[in-house]
């Protein structure tokens, strides 16, 4: 089931990197178009996976309990196993036409890493919240549910919210405040880091001395990295935790 | 007319005949004449001074008759920061191959390395200019040439730094092929009319790369202005012809490839705007026309900050900025037609390469970023994405008759 699925994953990237290089025939254009595939559709496969294979390899997974296996290392190794072979397959579909295409010899290939690092990153972070709200879940359809209104929470309504607020209290200063916001959802970090190579003439035009400080520096950098760790570790971490305690 | 023509070339043939006739001097550390001052003070009218190769400390040095000074292998003029070096208070005189450094500093005396006072017909090239408070200083003269001058500067702050060519009151003067790094502004002009400034490169400086300021009937083509404070500003001047120049990664909160303020009947034809943070601020301008330009990775292609009417802008391109347009009021009196956009989205079913859905180079949210600053880290979103949909079939907040009704669908080449 995982890898028939991975390679259906692989052959969609593998087709869209061909179609955005081969018809656009501009490397420009093809990452801000891989920009927005990566913030939307890479969370949202991820959740739909982690939560459909929890679903799916139930039983099993409740046959492996009976065996003396520790249990964390079982639902790690389910997690490690999708979540790895969806980054797999983004890696390797979106990287061969890149390849083909001479990345190596383009000036691109620094901007194109940073897509797949966030790419990869937003992976595993969706896969283990799938994981998390599919242990919490006994109902499918509740599972589902939950799934798909926290990726909806986090690429759209939460941006809506967000620029609310902004725009409430801009009477205030709110530089800090909106770096903040956005290290709250992983969504807006990576988007933030691609933002950092892609947009960065833009974001400077901000005058506030927080946000230069973030944007014009590799202070940015690294603490959205630093960020984005956070939020591989948090839900892996309540993975184990709530394995541990579970009734099956 | 006749007359007259054959008047000028009789004039001409003397002049040259004197000139063929005229004087070699000879200036080095082991000759007779040993510096520059001495030279000139020997010279008779159109004598010709050659500087050997070596280093002169002198300062003030005053060329106050038609003379031609040339240095073999860049002589070093040392003026040891006491203040101005050379002087020129004569027409028809000639500086060429000197290397000059050590400029005086001073809050109450613009020093420059050379200054040329009320003359005509000079020609100063082949300078390199280093350590200096003010370049080359022009000032109420006319009808010269700056050519192939290398300035470079240490400027760091605005307040205590001079201009690599300054031009004041002063007309008919041609700069080319010059290269001017880290002073405050690379060319300043200021009350200067009818000038050309060709071919050079103005880069690194603390404030412009090029300034005008009440400076009518100028032209400037083919130079580049790269990461300056701002690139270029235009002030209150009127029919400047700005042709095929490059400006680029002018970077910063107030920085710009071009500012346009209180421009009139410019023709802006054929230029590259890439990676600054805004391309073109414009303010105040009217009856401009932008033409055959190209405007990518910008933050804001062109933003438009109000009272600018009759601008026409067409075929130009506009590949991958953040910002189109950015407007801050919602009449528009500006013409777009039949530029390339690459955020275009729409088709074009009659094959004749022009859209068939107008383009609303504003977006909703660059009115809120105009409103919110901060709010531009939503940049790219996803919400961002659909409320910039909504407005674009229905505008409220951005100028609905900002249109470009016959978007091209291919990259305009010319």
């Amino acid at each position: 089931m995982r890898s028939r699925w991975s390679y259906v994953y692989f052959a969609f990237y593998l087709l869209l990197g061909v179609v955005l290089l081969f018809l656009n025939n501009d490397l420009s254009k093809a990452v801000i178009t891989l920009m927005n595939v990566i913030i939307v559709l890479v969370p949202l496969i991820g959740t739909i996976f982690g939560v459909m294979y929890y679903y799916n390899s139930q039983e099993f997974t409740e046959l492996l309990l009976a065996q003396p296996i520790k249990r964390s290392s079982i639902f790690l190794g389910q997690y490690l196993g999708v979540a790895l072979s969806l980054s797999m397959s983004l890696i390797l579909g979106l990287g061969i036409p890149f390849v083909f295409y001479g990345l190596f010899e383009s000036s691109a290939i620094w901007d194109f890493s940073l897509l797949l690092i966030t790419g990869t990153f937003l992976t595993l972070i969706f896969t283990a919240l799938a994981f998390n709200i599919a242990l919490s879940n006994e109902n499918k359809i509740k599972g589902f549910g939950y799934a798909i209104l926290l990726w909806l929470f986090l690429a759209v309504i939460y941006d809506g919210l967000f620029l609310m607020t902004l725009i409430m209290f801009e009477d205030y200063p709110l530089d800090k405040v909106s770096l903040f916001g956005t290290m709250l959802n992983p969504i807006d970090l990576s988007r933030t880091l691609i933002l950092l190579k892609l947009d960065i003439s833009a974001l400077l035009g901000y005058t506030g001395a927080v946000f230069k400080q973030f944007f014009g520096t590799s202070f940015g950098l690294i603490v959205s990295f630093v960020m984005l760790t956070v939020w591989v570790v948090m839900p892996v971490l309540r993975i184990v935790f709530k394995s541990k305690k579970k009734d099956f | 007319m006749k007359n007259i023509k054959i008047i000028l070339l009789l004039l001409v043939l003397f002049l040259a005949s004197r000139n063929s006739f005229a004087h070699q001097i000879e200036v080095c550390k082991t000759c007779p004449i040993s510096t520059l001052s001495d030279g000139i003070a020997q010279a008779k009218d159109f004598d010709t001074i050659v500087v050997k190769k070596g280093t002169y400390k002198e300062h003030n040095v005053i060329v106050n008759k038609p003379l031609t000074i040339i240095g073999e292998n860049y002589p070093i003029i040392d003026g040891e920061l006491k203040g101005e070096i050379i002087t020129i208070i004569s027409d028809n005189v000639t500086v060429d191959g000197l290397f000059i450094i050590n400029v005086g500093n001073s809050y109450t005396a613009d020093y420059a390395a050379i200054r040329v006072k009320n003359s005509k017909n000079f020609l100063i090239q082949n300078l390199v200019l280093e350590k200096l408070f003010f370049g080359i200083y022009i000032e109420k003269s006319r009808d010269g040439k700056v050519f192939h001058n290398k300035i470079i500067g240490e400027a760091i702050e605005e307040y205590n730094s001079g201009n690599g060519i300054q031009l004041w009151y002063s007309k008919n003067i041609q700069i080319e092929h010059n290269f001017v790094q880290h002073v405050r502004d690379g060319i300043y002009l200021e009350f200067s009319d009818f000038c050309t400034i060709k071919n050079n490169v103005s880069a690194l400086n603390v404030r412009y790369g090029l300034h005008f300021m009440f400076s009518n009937d100028d032209l400037y083509e083919d130079n580049t202005f790269e990461n300056n404070g701002a690139g270029v500003a235009v002030m209150f001047s009127k029919r400047i012809k700005m042709y095929n120049n490059l400006f680029k990664e002018n970077w910063g909160t107030a920085s710009y490839g071009m500012l346009l303020k209180e421009i009139n009947d410019a023709e802006i034809i054929g230029n590259t705007f890439e990676d600054n943070t805004i391309g073109i601020n414009i303010e105040g301008s009217n009856r401009i026309i932008y033409k055959h330009n190209n405007f990518s990775n910008n933050g804001w292609a062109i933003k438009v900050k109000g009272a600018c009417y009759t601008n026409t802008f067409t075929e130009n391109n506009f590949l991958y900025n953040s910002f189109d347009i950015a407007y801050n009021s919602n009449v528009n009196d500006n013409v777009f037609d039949k530029n390339y956009w690459s955020n275009y989205t729409g088709y074009d079913l009659d094959k004749n390469g022009v859209g068939d859905v107008p383009y609303r180079p504003v977006k909703l949210f660059s009115y809120i970023v105009n409103r919110t600053p901060e709010t531009i880290i939503l940049l790219r979103s996803m919400f961002i994405d659909i409320i910039d949909f909504s407005e674009k079939v229905s505008p409220v907040f951005t100028p609905d008759n900002l249109l470009d009704n016959n978007p091209i669908i291919k990259k305009i080449t010319w």
